[in-house]
């Protein structure tokens, strides 16, 4: 296959730009929804409205009412998301829960995905533990109880997590902490009883939620997969969030670097447009570079990953970490180049600056995955 | 089965009966290529006779026309013909600046005497060819270059003096840039063709960093160079004063060479190699080297994919024209930061400079030599200012 999208792509490339462009747009969700200390920290229309064009069931096969399409279509509706900086609970709804939940029974299926399709329904996912993403580290446990499960622990940065209807929860069913067996997948409901949640709002205006479970009752059909078997389904399930991600961050970078180069070409200093300084010039062409690489490391991954190619693992972790990088350069380059004005919280490019930070940090680091590409290439 | 599969089971049949086992080894030093031309020699019989049955084949050149010395290829084609001289490690037949570089010139720009002559040459590897683009004061302003080719009627006299040659000392002919109209900085300059026996041409090699080096300083001294080699066989490439689009077009070609676009082992990950490496030594990885292996890795990795992605856009005509320089600066950037971190993964067994561990110091001098990459085939700074100008429409000069 080649390296960029197909017609069919390419089409949904147009409806998703234009569409994030219009409805999606800096001034009409993340500053109204901010502005107004929204508690969800995105809009439930606009969920509908992504609805309507069938983007909430990118991932979900159709005869679950969804599109059944794959990591390079979810990946062309997050870049336009990350382009915008449109809060909204697609990656961890649409990518996150629904690659987990394709692993479900029937009847979960059943249960959870129209809502999911219909934009009725948002979920999150309550991995991490720590400060830092660490899934090999599991520590929350569910007991046998009867025929069900009693849930015990405590999660973090479970974003979306106040106002998500379900939230899929890696807990341990047996082993000790660091083990990679013993997991499990809960498809926790949002009225279980035991469950409550500590809200924060990050800096980038979205919200997120330190999660308790407190000897919370799950029935045995709350699991996703196979009982101890959950790591194969959690490694899927992360592995598609971190490709999102990855493509939500491109879009990050993309939406900085424009900006900046268009302001480039306006702003006057010394009587010349700054973007005649040769010492611009080549920040902007060595930041398009970056660009341009991790694009391509992340269409590559997107494509490896639909065709369930041996690799995928590894390069989904190349190109988390790439993107983390180049992300991080556009948004210094933009606020840089901006000058006073890219401090001043009128002015966007300040706001790609905070995206930047959350994003880079979900689902790990550059740090983190660098750390996994040496490991599994054995140094 | 397709005509491809086909195509591809008889390339692998003619392979394997051609190809000797001694050809089917890496390239090891400077002796294992065979550059063709007037004075050339073989390493040894295995040489030749890989050499002589890819001629016979029109595989020095596959994708050229049979007309030409080729074997007229489709692009499907000769991309199987390459997967599978890969497959077996099989070395290239023959190297030659005039496959990489005159060919694609003359295939575009040429008449179809210099063409029937030329490329036949060239394929056959009875002509050894060098470049003659750079001068003392023109390096990455190309365009400000001053050898004077004064028109004398039936034939030019040249006086100059170029640089970075590469093996010109043994070389049969250059192609070359050349001054014929002052007043016309862009449309004064003509991509010629001289016999490097002609009077008046000389060469003195230039010593590198590196303690070795391919190039030349060539001398040009009131050469006589003749407007005709023969019935349709103009001196120069395109029109006269017109040479500069024959070296743009040239220059697009060596860019996308120089920074491997086709994948090869600069844009490869190396963390694992070098931790094989340091072990061998009885050596541990610094855990901070190790990190910075790792960051170079998914630098490397990210890299070759966008290498396979330039190459599937450049097929389907999506590409950027400017591109390749992109792509340029990016790779070579790369390749310098690699032998950085070999050099301190070998610790001071790479600074070894003549020992037999070392092959006679290839740790060092490999790292030396990368440090050209930035500068020759257009500067990394002249690179971005391309890629600002042309794709991100910078304003100003």
């Amino acid at each position: 296959m080649p390296l960029y999208h197909d017609e069919d792509q390419a089409m949904l490339a147009d409806t998703a730009s234009s569409f994030m462009a219009e409805e999606g747009n800096i001034q009409k969700q993340l500053r109204h929804w901010r502005d107004r200390d929204c508690k969800d920290g995105f809009g439930h229309g606009l969920w509908k409205q992504m609805a309507e064009l069938g983007f909430t069931g990118i991932l979900v096969e159709e005869d679950q009412g969804g599109l059944g399409m794959g990591y390079v279509e979810a990946g062309i509706v997050l870049e336009e998301i990350g382009r915008n900086l449109t809060p909204s609970p697609f990656l961890t709804s649409s990518v996150l829960a629904a690659t987990a939940l394709s692993h479900g029974s029937h009847d979960m299926k059943a249960r959870y995905l129209p809502g999911l399709v219909a934009g009725d329904s948002v979920f999150a996912v309550a991995v991490d533990e720590t400060a830092k993403h660490r899934p090999e580290r599991i520590t929350t446990r569910a007991e046998k109880s009867g025929n069900g499960f009693l849930l015990t622990g405590s999660k973090s940065f479970v974003v979306y997590g106040g106002s998500a209807d379900m939230i899929v929860v890696a807990a341990r069913t047996s082993g000790s902490d660091n083990e990679a067996e013993g997991i499990t997948l809960f498809a926790v409901p949002k009225d279980a009883k035991g469950m409550s949640h500590d809200a924060v709002r990050l800096v980038d205006s979205s919200m997120a939620t330190y999660t308790k479970f407190d000897g919370v009752e799950l029935d045995g059909d709350a699991v996703i997969g196979e009982v101890d078997g959950g790591r194969e389904v959690l490694d899927a399930m992360l592995r598609a969030g971190r490709i999102g991600a990855a493509a939500e961050g491109v879009g990050v970078a993309r939406g900085a670097m424009d900006r900046t180069v268009d302001y480039l070409k306006q702003r006057k200093q010394f009587g010349k447009l700054i973007g005649e300084f040769q010492a611009l010039q080549h920040r902007a062409a060595h930041l398009y570079s970056e660009v341009e690489i991790a694009r391509a490391v992340t269409i590559k991954t997107q494509q490896l990953l639909d065709a369930g190619a041996e690799s995928a693992d590894m390069m989904t972790s190349v190109a988390k970490a790439k993107v983390a990088k180049t992300a991080r350069l556009a948004v210094q380059e933009g606020v840089q180049m901006h000058g006073g004005i890219g401090m001043t919280d009128e002015y966007d490019i300040g706001l790609f600056m905070k995206r930047d930070r959350a994003l880079a940090e979900f689902l790990g680091d550059s740090y983190y995955h660098a750390n996994r590409v040496a490991e599994m290439s054995g140094y | 089965m397709s005509d491809l599969e086909q195509f591809r089971m008889e390339t692998r049949k003619w392979l394997e009966a051609n190809c000797p086992a001694e050809m089917r080894e890496p390239v090891r030093d400077e002796e294992d290529v065979y550059w063709g031309g007037r004075n050339a020699s073989f390493k040894n019989d295995a040489q030749k006779a890989w050499f002589e049955a890819c001629v016979e084949k029109g595989y020095t050149v596959p994708a050229w026309p049979k007309e030409y010395g080729g074997a007229g290829l489709s692009a499907p084609e000769a991309k199987v013909l390459r997967e599978e001289m890969a497959r077996i490690d099989a070395r290239p037949p023959l190297s030659s600046f005039g496959i990489w570089m005159l060919g694609p010139a003359l295939l575009h720009f040429g008449t179809e005497g210099q063409k029937q002559r030329f490329l036949n040459e060239i394929a056959h590897g009875e002509i050894r060819w060098c470049q003659g683009y750079s001068e003392p004061g023109s390096g990455s302003d190309l365009v400000s270059l001053q050898t004077y080719g004064e028109d004398k009627g039936d034939h030019w006299v040249v006086n100059g003096q170029k640089v970075w040659t590469s093996y010109a000392d043994q070389a049969d002919w250059i192609f070359c840039l050349v001054r014929t109209d002052k007043a016309n900085k862009y449309q004064g300059i003509t991509f010629m063709l001289i016999d490097m026996a002609t009077k008046g041409v000389s060469t003195k090699p230039i010593k590198l960093i590196s303690g070795n080096s391919p190039f030349c300083e060539t001398f040009l001294e009131d050469v006589a160079v003749p407007k005709s080699y023969g019935e349709d066989i103009p001196a120069q490439v395109g029109e006269v004063n017109r040479g500069w689009d024959v070296a743009k077009y040239l220059l697009g070609h060596e860019r996308e060479m120089i920074s491997g676009a086709g994948g090869g082992d600069r844009t490869a990950a190396i963390g694992a190699a070098m931790k094989r490496h340091a072990a061998k030594t009885g050596d541990d990885l610094d855990p901070v080297l190790r990190a910075e292996l790792a960051m170079f890795d998914v630098d490397a990795l990210a890299y070759s994919a966008m290498g396979e992605k330039f190459l599937d856009e450049a097929k389907a005509g999506r590409a950027h024209p400017a591109q390749p320089n992109m792509m340029k600066y990016a790779g070579t950037e790369l390749n310098k930061r690699r032998h950085e971190l070999m050099m301190a993964a070998g610790g001071s067994r790479s600074l070894e400079w003549e020992s037999e561990d070392t092959g006679g110091g290839k740790p060092a001098r490999s790292w030396l030599r990368t440090k050209a990459n930035s500068i020759e085939g257009g500067t990394s700074e002249v690179m971005l200012n391309v890629v600002s100008k042309r794709i991100l429409e910078l304003p100003g000069g």
